[in-house]
């Protein structure tokens, strides 16, 4: 009988640990929260990770497919050590390209933690430890383009640039976001008509033509760094007003409630209770926002690159890498060219995914509230 | 008794007209602004339409005098305040001529409107496209919600999402390369390049057409199918859904007449926000797939620097864009009557 | 009246009703065990507390219960006079009966008159649509009988208004018009889910007085959800007190306002104002019951003077039970 009474009652929960449970039933979400995690440790280390730097390039490999790790070797011996076999190379008369055949006779063992080529890792040191490497001869797990460069070494280097400018696009998405938002929603009036003139406006234009026509403006001259950044800020600015609307709303909304005004009685400055006192009230609903906002960043940075108008060798960006399969020709003969195209997609899901978990665990009513 | 009486019927009329002269005029200082951020952007790059025409003769060895270029500038009104560079630039825009484009050495007005033409075709039919997968698709997911299938859908869409369109261009055409042996590149089979139109053409067109069509559209897919799913959920349990339930409709009417009905009305007005991803997407998939739209010309205007063809092709495909923004807002109106009552 | 009697002429007997819902952290009873029945041509109304299952047992009565709530068991037999009777709870998703008894047999007014109705179709439109969804009439037809009704219901110009939309109608004229949606078919069993609840209160008298004269013009059953027990007064012949998921009490209006045998019955009279002694503060309903009464549920007794109750042994014995 008692038990029935049981059932009549709710246990008393948190929001943040509602948030959490809510979350957690995202196995996709928390599956591309690791993913994430993991492809941004990969392109912090990437100097340490790749066995080769960008333009390390291996003449006797040039356009060879991808080498396969194998354990058994064609006497089908068992080796503890992974080991790839070197490639024999003969033009086709057909196509005059270059074939590529494994050849039982050259087999490279793979060492972890083994010295290879010296490099300089994050500007700070240098070192000749690679996560593996060969000791003799050449390891190209993802095969390499036409200059004999690997493309293993160069995703994860390629990772780092373009995962870096979704974050960086992004923070200062969400600055001009939440400050002209801020703004509009808290001060009103005409600041408020004004931007979200702006807002209708931006959110009005084709978005690409502008990149490339802001992107072509970029001057020739600028160091690689300077297109970096350029480039990172041609992304945000077509990017904040979305969120600014949100912020703007809920602004709106906050402005209102009790304790704002009573801040504001208290005599607090305006950016002084927008960042002290607002910001943090809808924090949550930020992180999933700017969550979602991160693959466009990344997709835009890879089309401008991919259109030669982006970021330009000798930066790696996975833009630039797919710059090398412009044509079908490229793409018929030497189809590894697009992996770096299969991190884009798996990086642009992965953060869709678990933007959407976020979104539903802080804000279960905003789509598919009834579950 | 049953004919709707003349006063009801003349009133959504007038509502309407109202409310289409309201949005014609917000439409204005819109164009304004955008036509300002354009010629603020073609401006930008260092150098200019003169200087890279001396640069270009130089470079063929041609002298050129002080005087000429004193010429050429006037002529290009680059001695004038920016102002009224713009002031002109914008006057002629309006009154229909685009200026010169010396990288085609045509008036602009020549090459722009087939070109828009075919973006606008092609977008155009992406919508369509996108529209005829993700509203079947977001219907199924809602009403099954978590069911295998909404999943299988979502995880679908979502490829589709995260796919650069240009990345799909590109696999559409090894698929088309290595399964169908069609090259994919261009809109027309070379045989019908430069012949005047006949129905031999348009169905060689059309044939053409779908890849872009595809490719485009899938992009936006995932997305209009999300916003769909979610309205319809929204919809699903609300009280006049339950009304009608009650009063006997059968599920499948229900659905269509009651709770999609209204999570149709903010999904067309996702239109607006689906078109410059639709132009973005159609501008990379042309550069791509070599299409004669907008995209690939743009591109070239802009490294050119051809300041006068860039401008007017941008300035068109902003045009295009609120102009596709202005006419969900009037499908939406008009599918609502408690917009057009404001 | 005798007990035989009634049992004969209910137009519904809900039997152990119980239904589940599934939240974000588990499993909860919405109704548990829910049994009572509804006499033929009369007014049965359930009273209790906001969240005590009333709308959860209505919505089970016309199959409306959607994930996550679930009927886990129990059965709902129908009697209706114009075919023959069956097990709602048994019907099947599909079964044409099903869509015959919503609307036709039996139909619902919802607490909520501004959302009731779908924004996008003319108010002619939706009325019409229930008889078009039961009879085999021409469109024509449909909105006539529409017309009538809705004149009946108390619209006036309705020749104009039937092709307004729901926004241009103030809540108490959706509220008939909800009503005359839900009566075009003449329904032997008619729900009432707190009609009134989100009116003022001259409209709310408006629309009981409308509720009350059409059921005795047309004598149907009706079903009356509220928590308003000066309503129940005016219009119950039978009351059912409900709290928590469960029946407390039930027998005639007179039983159970004038000498009511569950402790949280009384204390449900005392909080009313009109019902105090002037001058007493008002009494709230867990100061008068203890807890521990209404925490375990004890089965439904049968008392001899035909009402049923659930209460403790001990309150039993006080209350006359042998
Ligand atoms: N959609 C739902 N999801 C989860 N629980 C629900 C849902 N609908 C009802 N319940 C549960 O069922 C219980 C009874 O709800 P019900 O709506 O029947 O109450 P009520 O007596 O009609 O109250 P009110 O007077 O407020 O209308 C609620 O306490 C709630 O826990
Ligand atoms: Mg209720």
């Amino acid at each position: 009988m008692s038990e029935l009474a049981a059932d009549f009652q709710v246990e008393a929960v948190s929001p943040r640990q509602l948030a959490w449970i809510r979350f957690k039933r995202h196995r996709l979400a928390m599956l591309s929260g690791g993913f994430l995690i993991f492809i941004y440790l990969m392109a912090a280390l990437c100097e340490f990770i790749t066995p080769y730097g960008t333009d390390t390039r291996n003449v006797q490999a040039i356009n060879a497919p991808p080498m396969s790790v194998h354990f058994f070797d064609k006497a089908g011996e068992f080796h503890l050590r992974p080991f790839v076999y070197g490639y024999d190379m003969h033009i086709n008369a057909d196509t005059w390209m270059r074939d590529y055949v494994e050849n039982p006779e050259k087999r490279y063992p793979i060492y972890f933690l083994a010295k290879g080529e010296r490099y300089e890792f994050w500007n700070l040191f240098y070192s000749d430890i690679h996560l593996f490497t060969t000791k003799e001869g050449y390891l190209h797990l993802f095969g390499t383009d036409q200059l004999g460069r690997d493309l293993f070494s160069r995703v994860f280097y390629g990772a780092r640039v373009s995962l870096s400018i979704g974050i960086l696009g992004v923070a200062l998405t969400l600055f001009l976001g939440v400050l002209l938002g801020g703004l509009a929603g808290y001060i009103g009036g005409l600041v408020d008509r004004v931007v979200q003139r702006v807002i209708e406006v931006l959110q009005s234009l084709p978005t690409l033509p502008l990149w490339m026509a802001l992107s072509a403006a970029l001057p020739v001259s600028w160091s690689s760094l300077g297109i970096y950044f350029g480039i990172t800020i041609i992304l945000s600015l077509f990017g904040w007003p979305a969120l600014a609307r949100q912020v703007r709303g809920k602004f709106l909304a906050l402005r209102e409630e009790d304790f704002v005004m009573s801040a504001r009685l208290l005599g607090a400055g305006r950016m002084r209770v927008i960042f002290k006192h607002m910001l943090p009230s809808f924090n949550s609903h930020i992180i999933a926002t700017a969550t979602l906002a991160v693959p466009g960043m990344i997709l835009g940075e890879t089309a401008l690159s991919f259109l030669g108008i982006g970021l330009r060798p000798p930066v790696v960006s996975w833009g630039v890498l797919m710059q090398q399969a412009q044509n079908y020709q490229v793409i018929v003969l030497t189809p590894w060219l697009l992996l770096p195209g299969l991190f884009v997609v798996l990086t642009v899901m992965a953060f869709n995914l678990l933007g959407d978990g976020l979104r539903d665990a802080v804000d279960p009513y905003s789509t598919a509230g009834q579950g | 008794m049953l004919e709707i009486p003349l006063g009801s019927k003349s009133g959504i009329e007038s509502c309407m007209n109202s409310y289409i002269t309201r949005r014609l005029l917000g439409m204005v200082p819109t164009l304004i602004l955008i036509s300002m951020i354009i010629f603020v952007v073609i401006q930008l790059p260092p150098g200019d339409i003169v200087t890279s025409t001396l640069d270009r003769m130089q470079a063929q060895g041609v002298e050129v005098s002080a005087e000429q270029i004193q010429n050429l500038r006037a002529q290009y009104n680059l001695d004038q305040p920016m102002v009224l560079q713009y002031l002109s630039w914008i006057g002629n825009f309006v009154t229909g001529d685009m200026g010169y484009s010396y990288l085609f050495s045509r008036p602009v007005n020549e090459l722009v409107w087939e070109r828009l033409g075919y973006t606008l075709l092609i977008t155009v039919s992406a919508l369509l496209f996108t529209w005829a997968v993700a509203v079947p698709a977001g219907v199924y997911s809602a009403v099954r919600q978590y069911s295998v299938g909404d999943y299988v859908l979502t995880t679908v869409m979502l490829m589709g999402l995260a796919t650069p369109s240009f990345l799909l261009a590109l696999v559409a055409m090894y698929i088309g390369y290595e399964w169908f042996g069609i090259s994919i590149g261009g809109l027309f089979s070379p045989e019908y390049r430069d012949v005047p139109w006949s129905l031999a053409r348009v169905g060689d067109f059309l044939s053409h057409l779908w890849i872009p069509m595809v490719v485009v559209g899938l992009g936006g897919t995932a997305s209009t199918m999300r916003i769909l799913r979610a309205n319809l959920l929204d919809e699903l349990n609300k009280p006049y859904v339950v009304t009608a339930r009650a009063k006997g409709v059968k599920p499948i009417k229900l659905l269509i007449k009651y709770p999609l009905r209204i999570a149709i009305n903010p999904f067309i007005s996702t239109i607006g926000l689906l078109l410059p991803a639709l132009i973005s997407g159609e501008a990379i998939v042309s550069i791509v797939l070599g299409l004669p739209t907008t995209g690939p010309a743009l591109i070239e205007a802009l490294i050119n620097q051809d300041m006068y063809l860039a401008g007017s092709f941008l300035m068109l495909l902003s045009i295009l864009t609120v102009v596709g923004m202005l006419l969900s807002d009037l499908l939406l109106a008009w599918a609502d009557p408690r917009i057009r009552y404001e | 009246m005798g007990e035989q009697k009634i049992a004969e002429d209910n137009v519904l007997a809900i039997r152990d009703l119980a239904v589940e819902f599934k939240t974000d952290i588990g499993m909860t009873y919405a109704v548990r065990d829910v049994s009572f029945s509804v006499p033929r041509g009369k007014v049965t109304a359930v009273v209790g507390e906001s969240g005590s299952g009333k709308s959860v047992t209505a919505n089970c009565i016309m199959r409306l219960i959607q994930p996550p709530g679930k009927i886990v068991s129990g059965s709902i037999d129908f009697s209706p006079t114009r075919t023959d009777g069956y097990d709602i709870v048994s019907l099947s998703n599909k079964d044409p009966r099903l869509f015959d008894l919503r609307g036709d047999l039996m139909s619902m007014v919802f607490q909520e008159p501004m959302t009731a109705l779908s924004p996008v179709y003319t108010v002619g439109n939706q009325v019409a649509e229930a008889i078009l969804c039961h009879r085999d009439v021409s469109e024509a037809e449909a909105w006539q009988e529409a017309v009538d009704m809705l004149t009946r219901v108390g619209i006036d110009d309705v020749s104009r208004r039937i092709h307004q939309y729901p926004f241009e109608f103030s809540g108490g004229m959706r509220q008939r018009v909800v009503i005359a949606m839900a009566l075009v078919c003449n329904p032997e069993l008619l729900i009432c889910d707190e009609p009134t609840t989100a009116l003022d209160v001259t409209i709310q008298a408006e629309i009981l007085t409308l509720i009350r004269d059409l059921q005795q013009e047309l004598k149907n059953s009706v079903l009356f959800i509220t928590h308003d027990l000066g309503v129940v007064a005016q219009l119950a012949d039978q009351v059912v007190v409900m709290y928590q998921g469960r029946v407390l009490e039930i027998g005639t209006v007179r039983q159970v306002l004038k000498d009511p045998l569950h402790p949280y019955t009384r204390g449900l009279l005392a909080a009313i104002p009109g019902l105090a002694q002037k001058g007493e503060r008002l009494e709230t309903i867990s100061s008068v019951v203890g807890d521990a009464d209404l925490e375990t549920p004890y089965p439904l007794t049968q008392m001899a003077d035909g009402r049923q109750v659930s209460l403790s042994p001990d309150l039993l014995r006080e209350a006359g039970h042998e």
